[in-house]
């Protein structure tokens, strides 16, 4: 059997096929406007038998294309236990979310997500980038190499923003401010990470999971070593492929032979 | 242009029609939507509907009545203060809180941004000239449990009369005789305000009118431990939200006939969700009409909530007041006692709550417990901590929800609350 998990997230949409124990097939494409339209790209000419659709969009699209829904959370948890059985926690940036998840045996035993800001979330990182004109890759190259580093006093997204634009008319070097800015998200969602508590073996993922900054000081934070999945967007599409391969076949219908989407 | 009955009453007690006018047309299609969508509702709902269907109407127009014929409305905020003062002397209380992000702007013109968006909810409805109840009340009774509300009084006293209650931080005996006096400070301010002596008769009386109806919401709450739940948790928390501005005989009455209706329900094996729906126990903020977000967001997922650790659920009702007793000052040190049992985070430290949600969950056969907490409520939110840990001890999975009443978060906290149901 075929199982299609499809997330769809603020920035972008992940696709991953998933068959007998193995990922078959995996995409990343912008969500756009239509992200209705995207997923339907993403599926085209692609057969499954099942699909499981999470992320912020999982509402819209999921009824359209005859898929079932599930949380982010629980997707990602299914994916970390699936790649590293001996996981016990997730740490998951996103463009619009940051989420800390700890793991029991079957499942989720405790979560957090950020409130409603985008303090400590991908979308943080990215704006602040653009302050500094740099790429996000470049962005967090820069902060690596730092001598020091500059403190932050805000982690609103548009007060560090004017605060970044102070700092570079006072002169200050860019490579202290990528690294400031980068300890303030590192600040927030560790303290996240305390609240719900970490242990080892922990998992990071999510689109954040690339920035190698972030990893380093996550880890210097909660004094654990983090482990980076090797795709680390696309975890949460894989979960949710997972969790509809673990689901009995709906009794009404039974297994649909290759749902093809037009 | 000619004006509605209604509209000639709210104009005629200072309201500002074309905002209200707004106010009115945006909860009709909102009390559509979360209400009247929902299946196999107890027809027992139905007065209620009748009641939100004209909320600023009928209600109203009985409190003017009372009025004119030289009766005192005493408005409230709190739980904490007694009603029965108010029935014994022939004074209508009713409840003020308000609920809706619509009359926040208004408050914001005067009040910090970052008040809860109950004190600044309720702010607003003054200073927009919004609500009805404000305006047809002859004395505002406030109370001190929390900095915020504290300070708005001061300024609410600039528009309208304001009486405001000292509730202590500390149960212990000072706290407790400062609490007394309170009360009895109140009972003066009650007869000074209806020229009416409150006496052992008739305050009896009062206490015996409240308990019945406490009484009817205690079966109520008992009901909804039934699998498959008899009510939804939307329903059963907008009977709770009305009869704070009811009248308390008519509640009782009304009551009794829906718990009549539940019973038969219980006794059928017939619910609103399937048997086995994954069942919610909610604590924390009070949530005044209209803020159904929550609930609403929890029962579209398939779950229902059985029942609300809150001032606006078993705060409200849980604890009698004593009967029986025939000393007028004995009878009001007794009703004072009764008051301060209510366990509302104010309270240092303020463990009973903690055992109560545990006692809840328990007998409401709860799968999981949301803390509710409205944005910048410190207390609450610096209690959910002991919430936390004391759930976790009884084994009770635990998720804490922060928000206010508009919809910026509504993706964030469909989320969360999928995520905490598919862990149950």
């Amino acid at each position: 059997m075929i199982t299609a998990g499809l997330d769809v997230g603020s920035r972008t949409i992940k696709l991953v096929l998933f068959a007998d124990g193995h990922i078959v097939h995996s995409a990343v494409a912008d969500s756009g406007l239509k992200p209705v339209d995207r997923c339907r790209r993403l599926l085209d000419s692609r057969s499954f038998d099942k699909l499981m659709v999470t992320g912020y969009g999982r509402d819209l699209v999921a009824p359209g294309l005859s898929g079932a829904t599930i949380s982010e959370i629980s997707a990602q948890a299914a994916a970390v236990r699936f790649l590293y059985p001996d996981a016990s926690s997730v740490i998951d940036i996103g463009g619009q979310d940051s989420k800390v998840i700890r793991l029991s045996p079957n499942g989720v035993q405790k979560f957090e997500m950020n409130d409603r800001c985008a303090a400590g979330t991908g979308k943080f990182l990215e704006i602040m980038a653009r302050a500094l004109e740099l790429s996000i890759d470049d962005f967090a190259r820069t902060a690596l190499n730092a001598q020091r580093s500059v403190t932050l006093n805000s982690l609103c997204t548009v007060f560090a923003e004017s605060e970044v634009v102070s700092l570079i008319n006072k002169g200050e070097d860019a490579h202290a401010i990528a690294l400031g800015l980068h300890q303030a998200v590192a600040s927030r969602v560790g303290s996240m990470a305390k609240r719900v508590g970490m242990a080892d073996r922990l998992i990071f993922s999510g689109g954040g999971a690339k920035n190698p900054c972030l990893v380093r000081l996550l880890e210097e934070k909660l004094s654990l070593k983090i482990t980076v999945p090797e795709e680390p967007q696309t975890t949460a599409a894989l979960g949710a492929a997972i969790i509809a391969s673990l689901q009995p076949p709906s009794p009404s219908t039974g297994e649909r032979p290759g749902v093809r989407v037009p | 242009m000619v004006l509605t009955e209604n509209e000639q009453m709210w104009s005629e007690l200072g309201i500002d029609l074309a905002s209200h006018g707004q106010l009115m047309n945006a909860l009709g299609p909102i009390y559509q939507e979360i209400y009247l969508g929902q299946k196999n509702r107890p027809k027992g709902m139905g007065f209620y509907d009748f009641v939100v269907g004209d909320i600023h109407g009928i209600r109203v127009k009985e409190l003017r009545e009372h009025a004119k014929s030289g009766g005192k409305v005493v408005a409230t905020y709190c739980v904490f203060v007694p009603e029965e003062f108010c029935w014994a002397s022939g004074a209508i209380p009713i409840s003020l809180c308000a609920g809706t992000a619509f009359s926040i702007p208004a408050a914001e013109e005067v009040l910090p941004r970052n008040t809860c968006a109950l004190i600044k909810s309720s702010f607003g409805f003054k200073l927009g000239r919004l609500c009805p109840y404000v305006q047809v009340s002859h004395l505002i009774v406030g109370e001190t449990t929390c900095d915020g509300k504290k300070k708005m009084f001061e300024l609410l006293a600039e528009h309208q009369p304001v009486y405001v209650m000292e509730v202590p931080n500390k149960r212990g005996p000072a706290g407790r005789a400062l609490w007394q006096q309170e009360v009895r400070d109140f009972k003066a301010k009650i007869e000074e305000l209806t020229g009416n002596r409150i006496t052992a008769e008739n305050l009896g009386e009062a206490i015996k009118k409240v308990n019945a109806r406490r009484r009817e919401f205690k079966r109520l709450s008992m009901l909804r431990a039934a699998d498959p739940a008899p009510i939804s948790g939307k329903d059963a928390l907008l009977a709770t939200q009305v009869s704070m501005y009811d009248d308390v005989e008519r509640e009782t009455q009304i009551m009794k006939a829906l718990n009549e209706e539940l019973e038969e329900r219980v006794k059928n094996g017939e619910g609103v969700f399937p048997k086995g729906a994954k069942r919610i126990l909610i604590s924390g903020s009070p949530m005044a009409i209209p803020n159904w977000k929550l609930h609403h967001i929890i029962e579209s997922a398939g779950a229902v909530v059985v029942g609300e650790e809150s001032c606006t659920g078993s705060r409200f009702f849980n604890e009698l007041a004593p009967e029986g007793i025939t000393d007028l000052d004995e009878m009001v040190t007794a009703l004072a006692d009764r008051y301060l049992k209510t366990n509302c985070a104010c309270f240092t430290p303020n463990c009973e709550r903690l055992d109560d949600i545990i006692g809840m969950a328990k007998t409401l056969m709860a799968d999981g417990v949301i803390h509710y907490n409205l944005q910048f409520c410190h207390t609450y939110a610096n209690e959910a901590i002991q919430v936390d840990k004391a759930l976790e001890k009884a084994g009770i999975p635990l998720l804490r929800i922060e928000t206010d009443y508009s919809d910026e978060d509504a993706g964030q906290l469909k989320t969360r609350i999928d995520a905490f149901l598919e862990t149950l």
